[in-house]
């Protein structure tokens, strides 16, 4: 076999970024299966997986974790490039923009939960916006907002527990694979 | 509760601030509320303003003949129109403000009014 001229030095931190990925990706296949009573309204699970990569690893790992889980998520389940795809990619943009924003909040007060559920609103506001001025370019899209706030409150607070749960026990060690 | 224990003070502050605003969308985005009136229209004149309170039957005179509006609590729609295609009537009982039922042919329309004016864009 002839040598590769480019050479990719895969460090510790990409095995990470990708096994997380995975668990994302995981999640969301698990989200797509539950039925949901109105498009839209998910229980956003792989969103718990960036809660942890943001609060143990940083934001900037939080952002390639939902990259890669949105790309792979489409993916697999078939709609890359498509409308929801573009409604997936501007409510992680805007919730992790949030996230940012909300992870400098003082730790003491504010834990996961609260960084969830100001992602969750920021995530559906995305959507709705992206819907509003793309999909669906009529003021008819606001009346599914209480609908979708109060989704986002509910799971939101839901997802934020569940991280601060695994956020509270002991980060895993570093497997050398 | 051991799940009560990871919820820090702030987090509380943001629960109540994020149900405050689910609350407040409720009103601000599903205005207009109930229905109260029901306006109908012939050649474009207003015809009738029909309080939603009690049941009652119109009878509106067009160019085809009579289109038959019934009214009840809450709710309207048109009975019978001598339309060829009937759409007005195939629309059924309307009932959130802003809903309007056409029957061109027959010059009638029959639409629904809230406490506030709402454009009827919100409701198509």
């Amino acid at each position: 076999m002839t040598r590769s001229v480019t050479e990719l030095t895969i460090t510790a931190e990409d095995r990470r970024i990708a096994w997380l990925a995975t668990a994302a990706v995981g999640l969301s296949l698990v989200d797509a299966a539950i039925p949901s009573p109105l498009p839209g309204v998910k229980p956003g699970l792989a969103n718990i997986v960036t809660l942890v990569v943001l609060v143990r690893y940083g934001w900037r790992e939080a952002v390639w974790v939902s990259a890669l889980r949105i790309l792979a998520g489409s993916l697999l389940l078939g709609y890359f490039l498509a409308p929801g795809f573009f409604l997936s990619l501007t409510g992680s943009t805007l919730s992790l923009l949030t996230l940012g924003l909300a992870h400098r909040l003082p730790a003491r007060w504010f834990g996961p939960v609260s960084l969830s559920i100001l992602a969750a609103f920021a995530h559906i506001g995305g959507q709705l916006l992206l819907a509003r001025l793309w999909l669906i370019p009529h003021d008819g899209v606001f009346l599914l907002i209480p609908v979708f706030a109060g989704a986002a409150l509910v799971f939101g607070t839901i997802n934020g527990l569940i991280a601060a749960k695994l956020l509270s026990e002991a980060p895993p060690a570093e497997t050398q694979p | 509760m051991p799940w009560l224990a990871l919820i820090r003070p702030g987090d509380w502050l943001v629960l109540l601030l994020g149900a405050a605003v689910v609350g407040l969308s409720v009103p601000m985005f599903w205005q207009g509320g109930l229905a109260d009136r029901a306006i109908v229209r012939q050649e474009g004149r207003v015809f009738a303003e029909i309080d939603l309170k009690a049941k009652k039957q119109l009878a509106v005179p067009g160019p085809l003949g009579t289109t038959l509006i019934a009214v009840e609590p809450g709710r309207a729609r048109v009975v019978s129109d001598p339309g060829p295609r009937q759409y007005c009537v195939k629309q059924g009982w309307l009932m959130r403000p802003g809903e309007i039922a056409i029957c061109a042919p027959n010059r009638v329309s029959l639409q629904i009014a809230g406490r506030t004016k709402v454009y009827d864009s919100l409701s198509y």
